[in-house]
């Protein structure tokens, strides 16, 4: 275990200042603040952004929430953008333009709309091309900012206003990506999985290696959305915790190839204990959809088995 | 010195890169502008220049790319053609809007479909309000000098935007010219080296680029990026003029080729000002007060520069490489009448669209619109205002 102290970690200068114009109780801005915190003190960073909720609401003209240099380009595009960032650092201390001493580092955070799906291209080349640089989806499984439809991170089942459940409709019809996967068969040095938990260590340990370790890093953070997953805001931890404890949201990393579970359950609760704590998935407690609940287990049933097995347990 | 040569246009292109030896190029290949990433990939390789070369996996990425190191500080360029400007629409707006002086080699390649590799401008025009520099060339001699001027002209503090160099696809981007060429510390001195006022990677002194903006600002931001593409013609002309001392080359927004007597003036962009000015030279023989005007400059775009420039003419063929589909005019053709009409000058002005696909353009095309120009105005007879050469009825 690496050194970790939440109240040092929790004191140090927060680098995304108060006063954006997220929702009260958004994930987003805890997982950006929590990245934010595993930066050195006296590192200087670049960020990026795709276009969404945290791009509009963090930097609205002419104000900036970012203590860093931040730049949003597009909404597809935060991995080619972060790219050319990053080569011109490399580029100006080749050529002497930068002072020595100065370390930048690079992170790119983009929702799951950004990284998953329209973003997917650009996120791929810039992890093969091996820019050193961190890409953070705050990944809230549909697309928040136009109002909550569906991408192809929101899980099987959900309510959104793509995928509307009706007379004739359970909601989205497909599973998941599992874009921390994909990614991880790009070869690249580091990719983890994680989200909040009490004491934010998995999140803090996991932040500090993708943005220490040399070479493309991503880092797939479970950020609830209250809006989007129908929850009551003060809950998100509870929300968080069972979707770890369900292995919903399973922790994991992969360190250069090799695959760690960072957590593991005492006992894997059941899915219906994430499920019926938020609205989106309502319509899987009426009479008559048992089978979907039970179909929804067994795909996190597989999942889990699939990734223990590639944690060689 | 200058050193005497022969190159293709591509060829030209990469050696005003190799010699400037910017800091970032991104580029994804497309034909006919390939060459371009290819030759400078090989002068990289050999150590004959050190720009860092990003081989992104789309153009869309590589104009995402470009804008990011420009914007970090980097001097960046990219190539493309066609289909690969299409694809990099979006962030042509943004280069320009976020005021990014980068620099992009366009070979003129038309657009699909049907699918075709070869020379029209519809690619060039299609992003020609997009908030860029355009700057056209007629021959790999001028492709080259272009390209030198690009930077000093984009990154002057009046100006802040990006910058199109532009060269026909095949035609010249293919084809093996003589060409003069400065020498390497000559360029070096000519274009300087960048350093922008604020930049991403300026330590201690961080910047956020690309807001959102409420309804409050954009209108302004508009107009402020207006003004500055307005004021680049100013610009343009001082550096040409800096340039024609150093090489002894070079126009400003425009050549005016036998056009001071000229009863009836062609306006062309690109190669097809070579065929035009060779048609001029053989019907001059014969007496014929005949003049071309090839623009060089379209953005910003001198409309009243090119009016008065032709308004002493009996008559004007203006001539377009595209097809706009605003069913009335290509776009050199809508832009000089409106410009016309603005100041005032009642010239007869046909416009031809010419060249589409790669399609010839030949002396006796070029012969053959003198001849109409000069027949309906002697014979006091009606010519359709908007019409196709060479086409097949």
């Amino acid at each position: 275990m690496a050194n970790y102290n939440l109240k040092e970690v929790m004191n140090k200068p927060e680098r995304l200042a108060p006063g954006h114009r997220m929702c009260a109780g958004c994930g987003a801005t805890i997982g950006v603040r929590a990245v934010l915190r595993a930066l050195h003190e006296g590192d200087r960073a670049v960020i990026g952004n795709a276009t969404g909720c945290l791009e509009v609401s963090s930097f609205t003209y002419p104000y900036t929430a970012w203590e860093d240099s931040y730049i949003h380009n597009a909404f597809e595009n935060a991995g080619a953008t972060l790219s050319g960032v990053e080569t011109a650092y490399k580029a100006l201390k080749k050529r002497g333009r930068l002072p020595k001493d100065e370390n930048f580092k690079f992170i790119t955070f983009g929702g799951d709309g950004g990284t998953y799906d329209i973003g997917f291209q650009s996120l791929s080349g810039a992890m093969e091309r091996g820019h050193d640089l961190v890409y953070v989806c705050y990944d809230n499984g549909a697309y928040m900012n136009t109002g909550i439809q569906r991408s192809s991170a929101t899980p099987m089942y959900a309510d959104t206003t793509t995928t509307p459940v009706g007379s004739e409709s359970n909601g989205k019809m497909q599973n998941r990506k599992d874009l921390a996967a994909i990614i991880a068969d790009h070869d690249v040095p580091y990719v983890a999985q994680t989200t909040f938990t009490s004491d934010f260590r998995d999140l803090h340990l996991k932040a500090e290696k993708a943005i220490y370790t040399e070479g493309p890093a991503f880092l797939n953070l479970m950020t609830p959305c209250p809006r989007g997953w129908r929850y009551d805001a003060k809950d998100i931890m509870k929300i968080c915790k069972l979707a770890v404890e369900t292995c919903y949201w399973p922790m994991f990393e992969v360190d250069h190839g090799k695959w760690r579970l960072t957590y593991e359950p005492k006992k894997k609760l059941p899915i219906e204990d994430f499920l019926r704590e938020q609205g989106r998935f309502k319509h899987l407690f009426k009479p008559g959809n048992e089978d979907l609940l039970v179909q929804f287990q067994a795909e996190v049933d597989r999942r889990w088995e699939d990734l223990l097995y590639k944690c060689a347990r | 010195m200058a050193r005497k040569d022969r190159m293709s246009g591509n060829e030209a292109v990469s050696y005003a890169i190799r010699q400037i030896n910017p800091d970032v190029m991104p580029a994804f290949p497309i034909t006919p502008s390939t060459e371009i990433p290819q030759m400078v990939s090989t002068y990289i390789a050999n150590g004959q220049m050190d720009t860092e070369f990003i081989p992104v996996e789309s153009e869309h990425s590589s104009m995402s790319a470009t804008i990011g190191a420009e914007a970090a500080g980097a001097r960046s360029l990219t190539a493309t053609s066609s289909a690969g400007l299409a694809l990099m629409w979006e962030e042509l707006l943004l280069a320009a809007s976020n005021r990014m002086p980068c620099a992009l080699a366009l070979v003129n390649r038309t657009l699909s479909g049907p699918l075709n590799i070869n020379c029209d401008h519809s690619d060039g025009m299609g992003a020609r309000d997009t908030g860029w520099i355009q700057i056209y060339a007629e021959n790999n001699q001028e492709a080259y000098d272009n390209f030198i001027q690009a930077y000093p002209i984009a990154e002057d503090p009046r100006v802040h935007l990006p910058i199109m160099i532009c060269q026909d696809g095949f035609i010249t981007s293919h084809a093996v010219e003589n060409i003069e060429l400065l020498e390497d510390k000559e360029v070096k001195e000519f274009v300087g080296e960048y350093h922008p006022e604020e930049f991403l990677l300026n330590p201690g002194k961080p910047i956020a680029v690309g807001p959102y903006a409420v309804s409050n600002y954009v209108m302004e931001a508009r107009r402020n990026q207006l003004e500055a593409l307005e004021r680049s013609k100013e610009v343009i002309l001082e550096v040409a003029d800096k340039f024609r001392q150093l090489s002894g080359r070079g126009f400003g927004l425009f050549e005016e080729y036998k056009t001071e007597d000229a009863d009836y003036i062609m306006v062309i962009i690109g190669s097809a000002a070579g065929t035009a000015k060779e048609a001029v030279d053989q019907l001059r023989e014969k007496g014929k007060k005949v003049g071309v005007l090839k623009l060089r400059v379209f953005r910003p775009f001198p409309a009243e520069e090119i009016a008065n420039a032709i308004r002493h003419a009996k008559a004007v063929a203006i001539m377009d490489r595209t097809e706009s589909y605003n069913t009335h005019g290509g776009p050199l053709g809508s832009e000089i009448e409106a410009g016309l009409y603005r100041a005032k000058a009642t010239v007869m002005a046909v416009n031809y669209i010419y060249g589409l696909g790669g399609r010839d353009f030949t002396v006796d095309h070029a012969a053959s619109v003198f001849a109409e120009l000069e027949s309906a105005v002697e014979n006091e007879t009606e010519v359709k205002q908007y019409q196709y050469i060479g086409l097949r009825e």
